[in-house]
């Protein structure tokens, strides 16, 4: 038996709010072990990340307060000098945050920044420090580390900041790394990748890990060990495979069942609800294929040729055109009524921009959106806004779409208002029943948007888009910001409305998982383009273009036992779809797979890759 | 920004079905938060008493502000004098009372001119994304590159004496140096309503508006005004402050009202060679000016804080 690194016995950990205390985490016990990865799992609201910042110190000390033990190797944490503390941090136990984009000082080069901790906590002189630098830069495999090292931030992806944030918390070889949330807002590919080098490194350095999650997939890829947290307390603590298999509280249960799963969808022809769990008994409802909703007989709602926005970067004396972005460069697709089209890739692949494109919020340069036979793109602003009622849009993020100093009746009312649809009294009854269908009280009508949680937001979102009973819907990453249960109730809010009203969704989205579950077709977009298209069981069952296997390939999937499979994966960043000003897109063409399933003609640059080559 | 601080980002949905179970207007409940912000309710009837100080105060006080004693120079406070006197043996309390009006009304409807002026330039720049921007921006720095007080004094030589033939003598000069000091003072107030509106109009809340079709002034009065107001209204009461003192520069260059005018500026003015002799003088009419900033400055934030729905109070 070894002895932990790490034991937290009942922590407690209070913040005064007003005056009072307000425990946030209660009576958390766990402890790791060494070379052990934990993983603290649990939605929005759950303490994970309290716990983390406790075992750091880390909370505001006027404030908080921390009850119980933490100890690590045997020494309690909690009444250590503050300066003894100091020495802790960094040295024993390091930490990586989610948000790679911001915590790396823009103005420093990132050598600089690495090199500057180890000068400060292992007394290195400068020119040790830098080969000390490049050595760590090499060892979380950031390609050229050498000429890399006088590089400012900007200069690097997300997933490379995080990879230097990697570094530059092994620099002082702790013998506790907490990541808290690291490859949240990372890509799919980048965060296979990000997960992947954290476990090599784990094995190289033999350090423990205490892993912040809410994704029960990245759980399943990388911990041994798992905490389920919720609103504050402990619900369930075990070995992974334990808690995947044979979850015990309902809680638990429900956690595990609203986790879309890759390839659960496979003979099924039509999406699917997600399967109900109740949180207090743990009885679950089967969830059944959703009735054919799509009206293939008549004309498609949403026609899409051609369409291409490419962004113009000026710059210097005169303003010239230095370059283009291209953000969606000649896409087409049709869409039925009744029907889910979902667009998939990753960021800067254009999905969004093509979404904002087809409703006009952004003026495309060319190609046509019809919308029941009318092409948007032609229309004076007048008549756009009257072509507005047909199509409406749902955004990413719930607690922005929101105008923050409207009251959520008047907000839901507005479309009305804004089309002359409803006198005011007529709004307020339509209203009253727009929240009723989204599953609210109608009662909350005098309520802001700040009283609502996230899913009770993106259902105001949506009782909005549906208040001038649109044929289309834009959805923009709709559920990506949400926790997994409220995901699952969102999509199935979605699908029934569907099924009512049929809707056609342009389901815009980068979580694979999830589009397998509500989508009739899929399509996969790369820098701008589409490159396969077709029936969701093609795309995900026979898939065709390089890019399409390598994006499904990077879906964490929530089963345990594959964890201690090596998956191939690139070292690859996503490029970017800047071009110089003179850059003319090469004309593409379309391999038909089977009806309905097409396919880019790739180039040679594809099929370079060898993945046995490039797994490191 | 216009993202203050809030109250919390996963509102407790239980806490809040109790607290708005009842339907109030919105004006309603901006009263009733207001009411709850004491710092802004006690700076609010600190205002209200000057105010009804110099309205109401001269029948109560029923001295003449040009009453010359001269057996009664430089007196401290008496209960014949409750503020003292000043070198003509003048009472200073009802001066004061008259020349509060003055003040006082100086100062809010500089503070108007400037907003009103700021807040119009400031959205056209924010709203537009062809011309007008750099252009009206071009003209801010403009105004703000002026030096000043020359200005001031080229304007008030070539325009005293047209407005006092139109408006009367006071009544001119107030026109004068309401436009002067409006004028002079919009610009940081349009430099910052663009900032809200360059950051605001391409949050979701407005694309999602648009989206729903709505018109360009229903996105920027409906949705990016009300947003960008809580910087705006804290601008606009540093501006009352900084408008009577401007008044008070004026008229202690002698630039302002004529001299026989006791404005709060105006006393200070004239004290200011008796300081060590008659400290009373240039206190009352100084801590006159101190209060009405402050109680503004205030009211100020307790309105800002009301407006805001996110805001616990």
């Amino acid at each position: 038996m070894t002895s932990p690194i790490l034991t937290v016995s009942n922590l407690t950990t209070s913040f005064r709010v007003e005056g009072k205390w307000k425990s946030v985490v209660r009576n958390i016990s766990f402890d790791i072990k060494p070379k052990e990865t934990l993983a603290v799992v649990g939605e929005s609201g759950s303490g994970k990340s309290v716990t983390a910042l406790s075992i750091m110190r880390l909370t505001p000390p006027q404030s908080s307060k921390i009850e119980g033990s933490i100890k690590l190797n045997g020494k309690e944490l909690l009444t250590l000098p503050d300066a003894d503390m100091r020495h802790i941090r960094g040295n024993e136990i390091a930490m990586i945050f989610q948000e790679p984009m911001t915590s790396l000082n823009p103005v420093l080069t990132i050598g600089f920044q690495i090199a500057e901790a180890l000068i400060l906590h292992r007394g290195l002189s400068r020119s040790e420090a830098e080969a000390e630098t490049i050595r760590l830069l090499e060892k979380v495999r950031i390609p050229a580390a050498k000429s890399r090292f006088h590089e400012y931030p900007h200069r690097f992806s997300g997933g490379m900041r995080q990879r230097v944030m990697i570094a530059m918390a092994l620099a002082c070889k702790p013998k506790l790394l907490i990541a808290d949330e690291p490859t949240t807002a990372l890509d799919v590919t980048i965060q296979a990748q990000t997960l992947e080098l954290i476990k090599t490194l784990q094995e190289e350095e033999g350090m423990s890990v205490l892993f912040i999650t809410h994704d029960m997939g990245v759980v399943a890829e990388i911990a041994d060990r798992t905490v389920v947290m919720y609103n504050g307390d402990e619900v369930e603590t075990g070995a992974t495979e334990d808690i995947f298999r044979n979850p015990k509280k309902p809680y638990t249960k429900a956690l595990i069942s609203a986790v879309p799963r890759l390839g659960s969808m496979i003979g099924k022809e039509r999406p699917m609800r997600f399967p109900v769990v109740d949180r207090n008994t743990g009885e679950s409802d089967v969830p059944v294929e959703v009735p054919d909703t799509v009206k293939a007989a008549e004309r498609p709602v949403l026609e899409v040729a051609g369409l291409t926005t490419r962004f113009e970067i000026r710059g210097g004396l005169l303003s010239s055109v230095k370059g283009r972005v291209h953000a969606v460069e000649n896409v087409s697709f049709s869409l039925m009524a009744g029907e889910t089209l979902a667009l998939v890739g990753e960021s800067g692949c254009g999905k969004s921009t093509t979404g904002r494109s087809v409703m006009r919020l952004i003026e495309p340069l060319a190609g046509s959106v019809l919308l029941d036979g009318v092409d948007v793109l032609k229309l004076s602003q007048h008549d756009l806004r009257e072509q507005r009622k047909r199509m409406q849009m749902i955004f990413q993020d719930p607690f922005a779409s929101l105008n923050p100093r409207m009251n959520v009746g008047t907000a839901v009312a507005e479309p009305l208002l804004i089309n002359n649809l409803a006198s005011r009294s007529e709004a307020r009854d339509k209203v009253a029943d727009l929240l009723k269908r989204v599953g609210l009280q109608p009662d909350m009508a005098n309520r802001f948007p700040h009283e609502f949680s996230g899913g009770q937001r993106q259902r105001i979102c949506i009782a909005r888009a549906l208040a001038v009973e649109p044929r289309l819907i834009v959805a923009d990453e709709a559920v990506s910001a949400l926790d997994v249960s409220v995901k699952a109730q969102v999509v199935n809010l979605m699908l029934d409305l569907q099924a009512r009203m049929g809707l056609g969704y342009l389901f815009i989205s980068h979580d694979m998982a999830v589009v397998e579950r509500v989508s009739h077709r899929v399509a996969v977009m790369y820098l701008g383009e589409i490159v396969e298209i077709g029936p969701r069981e093609a795309i995900f069952q026979n898939p065709q273009h390089p890019y399409t296997k390598r994006l499904l390939a990077a879906v964490p999937i929530a089963d345990p036992a594959r964890r201690l499979q090596k998956r191939p994966v690139s070292n690859d960043e996503i490029k970017s779809p800047v071009r110089p000003a003179d850059y003319v897109p090469p004309v593409r063409q379309y391999r038909e797979v089977s009806p309905g399933h097409a396919v880019m003609i790739w180039g040679e640059e594809w099929e370079k890759k060898d993945p046995a080559a490039i797994a490191a | 920004m216009a993202g203050s601080t809030l109250a919390s980002p996963s509102a407790n949905p239980a806490g809040g079905a109790a607290a708005a179970a009842v339907s109030v207007s919105p004006a309603r409940e901006t009263w009733r938060r207001f009411r709850r912000h004491k710092l802004a309710m006690a700076s609010t009837v600190v205002l209200g008493l000057l105010v009804l100080g110099v309205i109401v105060g001269p029948w109560l006080w029923p001295v003449a502000i040009n009453d010359i004693d001269f057996s009664a120079q430089l007196q401290g406070p008496s209960w014949a004098h409750p503020f003292g006197t000043d070198d003509l043996g003048q009472d200073i309390l009802a001066r004061m009372m008259y020349g509060g009006r003055i003040s006082l009304a100086v100062g809010l409807a500089a503070m108007i001119v400037a907003t009103t002026v700021g807040v119009i330039i400031g959205a056209l720049a924010g709203m537009s994304r062809k011309y007008a921007d750099p252009v009206l921006m071009w003209v801010t720095d403009l105004f703000l590159s002026l030096p000043q007080l020359p200005l001031l004094l080229l304007v008030i030589y070539l325009f005293r004496e047209q407005l006092k033939a139109v408006f009367g003598v006071e009544g001119g000069v107030f026109v004068l140096i309401v436009v002067v000091i409006g004028g002079l003072r919009w610009m940081p107030v349009a430099r910052l309503v663009r900032a809200q509106f360059l950051s605001l109009r391409e949050k979701e809340f407005v694309e999602a508006a648009r989206a729903h079709g709505a018109t360009k002034a229903r996105q920027m009065f409906n949705h990016i005004l009300p947003n960008a107001l809580g910087p705006v209204i804290v601008a606009a009461t540093i501006e009352v402050s900084s408008a009577i003192i401007a008044e008070s520069t004026l008229s202690f260059l002698g630039l302002g009202f004529p001299p026989d005018i006791p404005t709060w500026g105006r006393l200070l003015f004239d004290a200011k060679d008796q300081l060590d002799t008659a400290p009373h003088w240039a206190l009352f009419p100084g801590a006159a000016i101190f209060l009405t900033v402050l109680s503004i400055n205030f009211i100020g934030d307790g309105l800002r804080d009301a407006l805001d729905p996110r805001r616990v109070i």
